[in-house]
Formats: structure tokens, sequence, C-alpha cells
């Protein structure tokens, strides 16, 4: 079969070969140190762009009062595509009079409609919405991802099924709350100020806004500044599914604005996602007066493999954990912790893993990891890499290419790490994994709490028993058995410690924006 | 007299034990990945046809006739008109009592011909009698021997029954290539399979191979991938390559293009080749040959222009 010719030597030879006379070379065992995996270019893959049209406008409004209406002071700031670093629209700017009047539009809705409307109803808009993002959620997916730098494998497959899922799950509860909380009286907070992150922005809109309107409560919603277009678009399916004015508005902006809405008098209960800094900036803040809180924060998840795991499943499993978004994910399973005996097992099939994920055009239905969400974020991943290295851990990267243009940061793994470095002790919050070792399942979860933080664990083991004595002793909010990034939205997710207080989804968020009595 | 368990030598009474587990839910999650890589374009068009010389084109009938293994044999030495510049097959698989007709037929084309043995499908014979039907198909002049384990024996426990059978099999064999049939629809769960697969492999096989094709389920994706692992870790730890061989169940182009997925991200370039993995499978050819014809002709064409194996 005529093939172009190749450079690499090792694709020199046709891919397809008659069958040899003598197959028997296979059955001469290869030296220890010519025990290797080759995953080369003997069958690249094309190209497959998503191609999909999606319309991204020159100039996103705020949303208040169910308008799209320009900031008072006519500030815009740009929004760029991290993958190419182009600019794709300027954000509106809200400041503190435009907070201002996002909050007194959400108050007036509270009063005049939505507080007021059965719960039935409420549900009707709810389900409306879900059936909207349904049908837009490949263009959703597209903008989802051009503006974040995650793979639109991930934001088609995973982000945009569970925004909706987020959605229809508050929308079934919005009649039932009494059948909630038995024998206790449910009653809206009144305005909630949602604040959320940059790494999942239509899930973290869709985890805040879907309880809140579920509950008869209204909403201002900040997105983080450098991923708010999606919540725009997502505006747009509010208005188009005929939600009252004022019971959604978006404010847009940098820290300045999340600050005004969280010291606004008139905003009952504050939702907010993000840096455990900003939480508890937020938190002195809020004390003091009777505004409701609830924090979901950083992490540093322990992913616990035992000697008896099913080795292959658990090897994905830390893969999906920690290069799952880039890493940028707050239960990511950034630290490792594999018994003694299998430690150089798991190492070697992580190394040969790590070779087949392809990095680079977020586009790409191939790709498995996108780009790095902001120059910044690059910087704060680099930095901390250079401090594992400086403090004495042996770094481990996967040999693929990078785009020349685009924030990108090739998937790795640190050997050699102790509980002293500081990236065994500080979020990366980026594709770079902790390699550790322990010997006993009390020192396995004696490590694993060994952390400011409690957002999540892995445990990973063929005994069921020692699952359930783990999961007894690890303090975090979600432990996974066997598995690991799993999210629905019937169960709570929140953290322990400096992971921040109070829950979302299930039953236990549904309580988060409640008044019961 | 010494229990059986006391007899069994002292690395097989601890063998399961050594085996790595297999997770039910994340190995499907795994396999159903591979299912979602989108190939296109060249990549398509090379993988198709890489496909095709992995095919052990298979006829397994009570019916079949040398009339019927001629139709075969010239499917597998050009599967399609020349113009589409489409490889020959690796193989085909028979039955033995139709080895010497088929290596009439596939003659020097370098086409191999495999002769299912060990008393097909069910392994159910004394040792003689597998023994026997082994040598006789090598005589006949098999290039490829496709024998079945002990299903019974296996699920009974008596591993060192299954591993002494494929040791005895491999030494009649000699050279001839050997490919171990795990059954794995009759071993029901992975980590069965993944049992099965090492005493395969330790044995002497030089092939595993999921399926015969008579039992329901055959070849699957996952069973596949768990069989590609225990592949992987033998090599590891031994250096020595193993070849991969799913039967039956694999019917479309689409399909077969995600196995070799599967492969080139589990096992590297090393394994993208009849060498090392086959498929077995009496209709995938033609759904492959009718994507190749739409990738360089640009449109589909009716069943009757590709011609019947």
């Amino acid at each position: 079969m005529p093939r172009k010719s190749r450079k690499s030597p090792a694709a020199a030879t046709p891919l397809v070969l008659a069958p040899r006379e003598n197959t028997d070379a296979h059955h001469i065992a290869l030296a220890p140190e010519n025990r290797r995996l080759n995953f080369g270019d003997r069958w690249p893959y094309a190209p497959a762009p998503e191609s999909a049209p999606v319309t991204i406008q020159p100039r996103y409004e705020l949303f208040i009062g169910g308008k799209f209406v320009a900031p008072k002071a006519g500030k815009y700031f740009a929004s760029h595509n991290p993958a190419t670093e182009k600019k794709l629209a300027d954000i509106a700017q809200a400041d503190q009079a435009d907070v201002e009047a996002a909050v007194s539009s959400a108050r007036r809705a509270y009063d005049k409609v939505w507080g007021k409307m059965p719960g039935r109803e409420r549900g009707k808009y709810l389900y409306r919405i879900a059936r909207l993002i349904q049908e837009k959620s490949r263009q959703l997916a597209i903008v989802e991802t051009m503006d974040g730098g995650k793979t639109i494998k991930e934001s088609r497959d995973v982000d945009l099924p569970l925004v909706a899922a987020h959605f229809f799950y508050h929308a079934g509860w919005a009649d039932k709350l009494q059948y909630a909380f038995p024998g206790r009286t449910p009653r809206p907070l009144g305005v909630c100020g949602q604040i959320i992150p940059w790494n999942f922005p239509l899930l973290m809109a869709a985890w805040k806004l879907a309880p809140a309107l579920a509950c008869g409560n209204t909403c201002v919603l900040k997105p983080a500044e450098t991923t708010s277009i999606s919540a725009m678009h997502l505006a747009e399916i509010f208005q188009e599914a005929g939600l009252p004015d004022g019971v959604v508005n978006i404010v847009t902006g940098a820290g300045e604005t999340g600050r005004a809405l969280v010291e606004h008098p008139d905003v009952n209960k504050i939702a907010f996602t993000g840096s455990t800094d900003v939480g508890k900036r937020i938190a002195k803040t809020l004390a003091g007066t009777d505004k409701k809180l609830t924090l979901e924060l950083g992490g540093k998840a322990a992913n616990i493999v035992f000697d008896d795991a099913p080795l292959d499943q658990a090897v994905e499993g830390i893969i999906g954990g920690i290069y799952f978004n880039q890493g940028h994910v707050c239960c990511a399973g950034s630290r490792l912790l594999v018994q003694e005996g299998v430690y150089p097992e798991v190492i070697r099939k992580l190394r040969d893993r790590i070779a087949t994920l392809r990095v680079g055009d977020p586009l790409d239905k191939n790709t498995d990891i996108g780009a790095i969400n902001s120059r910044e974020q690059l910087n704060r991943i680099e930095e901390l890499v250079q401090s594992g290295i400086d403090e004495g851990a042996e770094l481990v990267q996967a040999p693929c290419k990078l785009p020349s243009k685009g924030y990108w940061y090739p998937p790795s793994f640190f050997l050699g790490v102790t509980a002293s470095h500081r990236i065994a002790q500080e979020e990366i919050f980026g594709p770079v994994l902790s390699t550790m070792t322990f010997r006993t399942p009390e020192e396995g979860f004696e490590r694993a709490n060994n952390t400011p933080y409690g957002l999540s664990a892995g445990v990973w083991t063929d005994k069921g028993s020692k699952i359930f004595k783990m999961v007894g002793k690890l303090r975090a909010g979600v432990v996974w058995a066997n598995t690991f990034n799993k999210f629905d939205p019937t169960s709570p997710f929140g953290g322990y410690k400096e992971s921040g207080f109070g829950r979302e989804g299930g039953l236990q968020g549904l309580g988060a924006y409640l008044k019961l009595s | 007299m010494s229990s059986p368990a006391a007899a069994l030598p002292a690395g097989f009474a601890a063998l399961r034990e050594h085996v790595p587990t297999v997770d039910q839910v994340m190995v499907e999650e795994r396999a159903a990945a591979f299912t979602k890589r989108s190939i296109k374009t060249d990549s398509k068009l090379a993988g198709l046809k890489l496909a095709i010389s992995m095919m052990d084109l298979t006829t397994l009938e009570g019916q079949d006739t040398p009339g019927k293994v001629a139709y075969l044999c010239r499917k597998a030495i050009r599967p399609a008109e020349a113009r589409f510049d489409v490889p020959s097959c690796a193989a085909v698989c028979v039955y033995p009592n139709l080895v010497r007709a088929a290596k009439m037929f596939v003659g020097n084309s370098g086409v191999h011909v495999a002769a299912v043995a060990t008393a097909f499908p069910s392994g159910q014979m004394p040792l003689p009698v597998k023994l026997e039907d082994t040598r006789r198909a090598c005589e006949e002049g098999a290039d490829e021997i496709d024998m079945v384990i002990d299903r019974g024996a296996f699920l009974g426990g008596d591993y060192v029954k299954v591993s002494d059978e494929i040791s005895a099999v491999k030494e009649v064999c000699g050279p001839i290539h050997l490919k171990v049939i795990l059954e794995t629809g009759e071993l029901v769960t992975y980590d069965n399979v993944r049992l099965a697969s090492e005493i395969a492999m330790r044995a002497g096989g030089d092939f595993i191979k999921t399926s015969t094709g008579k039992v329901t389920p055959a070849a699957t994706m996952p069973v596949t991938l768990v069989m590609l692992e225990a592949i992987r870790d033998y090599f590891y730890a031994t250096g020595i390559r193993i070849g991969m061989k799913p039967a039956g169940g694999i019917k479309t182009a689409k399909q077969a293009l995600a196995y070799l997925v599967m492969v080139k991200e589990t096992m590297g370039d090393d394994w993208l080749t009849p060498d090392l993995f086959r498929f077995g499978a009496s209709t995938l050819a033609n759904d492959v040959l009718m994507q190749i014809a739409k990738a360089i002709d640009g449109n589909y064409q009716s069943a009757d222009y590709f011609s019947m194996p």
C-alpha cells in the first residue's frame, strides 16, 4: 500500500504488512530495558475538528431585568480564547451601580412574581430551560470550549449533559419541597448572590441557579472574568424560556464586581465557588450579618490505591482524576497514594498511559487535554512545578508537542514526593500529579487526611470491607470507590475544612436555599 | 493419596492471588471511550486497509465443502478489485477436514490457513483425541492452529488441566502458531477472562482469542481490552509479545476501527500488525470494503458490487 514517506524511522515501515513467514521473532524475549511500548505515529489520527456553526457576538452586555443592558460606566474588558490567545469578545464590566441595579431587579422579581409563584409553575420554567439547554447543547459546548480551553469531548459529553441534568433534577423538586423536608415548612431565602469560577462555567452556573430557582429564590450571578460568554448564552435561553424578568440577573466583571455583590445589603445569601483565599475574605465580610453563606473552595484530594486494586482500572481513574479538564478541577485527585508493593507497577503503567494522551486543539474531537485557562494560571502551574523540582522531586512528562500559540501544559507527574513538598500541600490546579506511597490502610487514610483541604478522595481496592473502613475514616465531602470524578445532581457535593462548607446537589443542596421552620 | 490441591505445583496454587483483578464498571467505561475517537479521511482509509490485512476470513459450518472454501480463499487473496489497492487478508480459518483444500486454493499467495482443532467448539473430548485432531490438522498443512480451552475444567477450578492441555497442544504444533480460544462468553466474568489469558500465555499460546463464534456473546470491546492488558503485563514481565484475536460479533467497519484505536492506545504501534492482531470474522470484510470504496470513490455502492466470500 503506497504511503507518503515520513522522516521518523519508526514510520518508515509501511502500515500494512503481509503476514511474515516466520513470526517467531515475537517469541524471543526482549531484554528488560527493551520492554517498552511504542506509542508512535504509525497510524496517526487525522484532525477531526468540531464544525457546528456558532455565533460569538463581538460584545456582551449585562443581563439585568430580563434585558441585555450596557454597563452604566460603559467599560468593557476582553475575553480571549486560551488555545489561540485571540480575542473572542468584549465583556461588560459591571460596577457597583450595575450590581445595585441587578440586585434591585432580583428583589422586585422575588417580591412580585417568583417568590409567590406556586412550585408547580416554577418547575415548568425549569423544565423548559433544561430542554432548551439540551436542544442547544452542541452550540453551548463549542462556546464553552472556545472561551475556556476545555476539550470539546468534555464539554459535549460531560459538562452539557450535567448542566441539563441539574435543571431537570431541580425542576422535579420545585413542587415537592415540603416532602423533601417532612414536618417542616420550607420558604425561599430571597435574593441570592452567586459567584462562580472559570473551570466549569456553565456547570457551576447550573449548580447555583437550578436549586436556587427551584426553591423560589431570585439570583444575581457573577461568572468568572475569563469565562463569561457561555453564561450570556444561558441568559438568552432564559429569555427564550420566558423566565420572568429579573429572576436571574448576570453581572460580568472581575473581583470588584464580586465584592460589590457580596457586600450588597439586600442580598440574603452568598454562594461562592472558587479559591480558598477569596472564600476566607467573603466569610470575613459576611461575619456578623444575617446573610447565609455556602463556600466550595480548593482541594488536594488523595487517590488511594491498595495493592489488591484492579490496577489497570485504577490507572484509568488516576488519569481521569488528575488530567480531566487540564486538572482545573477543585476535586481533582492530585495526590496519588499507592501502597508500596505495587508502586513501581502503577508508575510504569502511568508512564505508558500519559504517552497516549493527546494535547492540543480543544475543538478537535480526539483531544484529551486542552488549553490552560489563562496565562496567569499557566504561570502558577509552572511556578509550583519548579518548586517540586527545586525540592528534589523527579518530574515525568509526556513527550508531546505543544502548539506554539496559546497556553499549554503537558500531562505530568512527580516521583519521590513527600508530605513536606509544596507540591503535596498546595493546590496546583493543573495537569500535574504528586505520587507518594503508604504501607497500611491506617497510614493511607492518615496521609490522605493530612491536608488543610477535604473536598474529595478516591479509594481503589477489590475488597468491599476495606472501602467501607476507608470511607468512614476519610475527612472529605465526596469519596469515590473504584472510580473518580463522578457527578450527579442527586448527590451532594462539598467540602470539609478549608475546602468550604455547605453542600450542592441532592436534598442537602436544596436545604442551602431554604428557610426551614 | 494426596488431595488434588496438594498435588498442584506451588506456582499454580497461588495463581489466583497473583492475577490482577478487573473492575467491571471502569473497564467497560474505558472500552467505550475508544469508540469516541473520531477517525476521518486518511487515517480512516489507512485503518480500514490495516483491518483487511488483519482478517482471518472464517467458515466453520457443518455444511462446509471445498467449493465453499474456494470462495473464501479467493476472497482472502484478493478482497477487492485492484484499483482499491487493498491488501490480502491474513488467513482463512476452517475445520481440519478442509485444510487440504484451503492450502491448495491459497497456494503461495502468502495467505495462511488456520485450522480449528481440539474438539472445537466445546473442547469436551479426552486429551489424546484433541492431540490427534491437532496433529492431523498440522499434517494436512495448517499454518496456524486455533484451539479451545477446556471451559469445564476452568470453571471447575482445575487450572492445571487447562494449562497442561494447552502445553500439550503447543508441543504437537511445534513451530506452527497456536491461538488459544478462551470462549469468554462461557467464562462470563472479566476476572475469569484475565486469569484464563494468563494461563494461556504461560502455557505456550502464541495468540489468545476471545471466542469460537458459536457462543453469544462473542468478542466485545471490554473483553478484548482485558485480554490486551494481560498481554501487556506479560510483555512487561517476560519481553515476549503475544498476539490478540477478537472473533465473532465484529460486523462493521466502524467497530473494526474502534478495535484498532484500542490496540493503538493500549499496546502501541508494535501491535498494529497482523502478526500480533487479528480479526476473526465472516461478514466484516465486505462492510470494510464498502467503506474503503466510499472513501476512494466518494459514494456508497450496493452490496452487489462486492464479491461474497
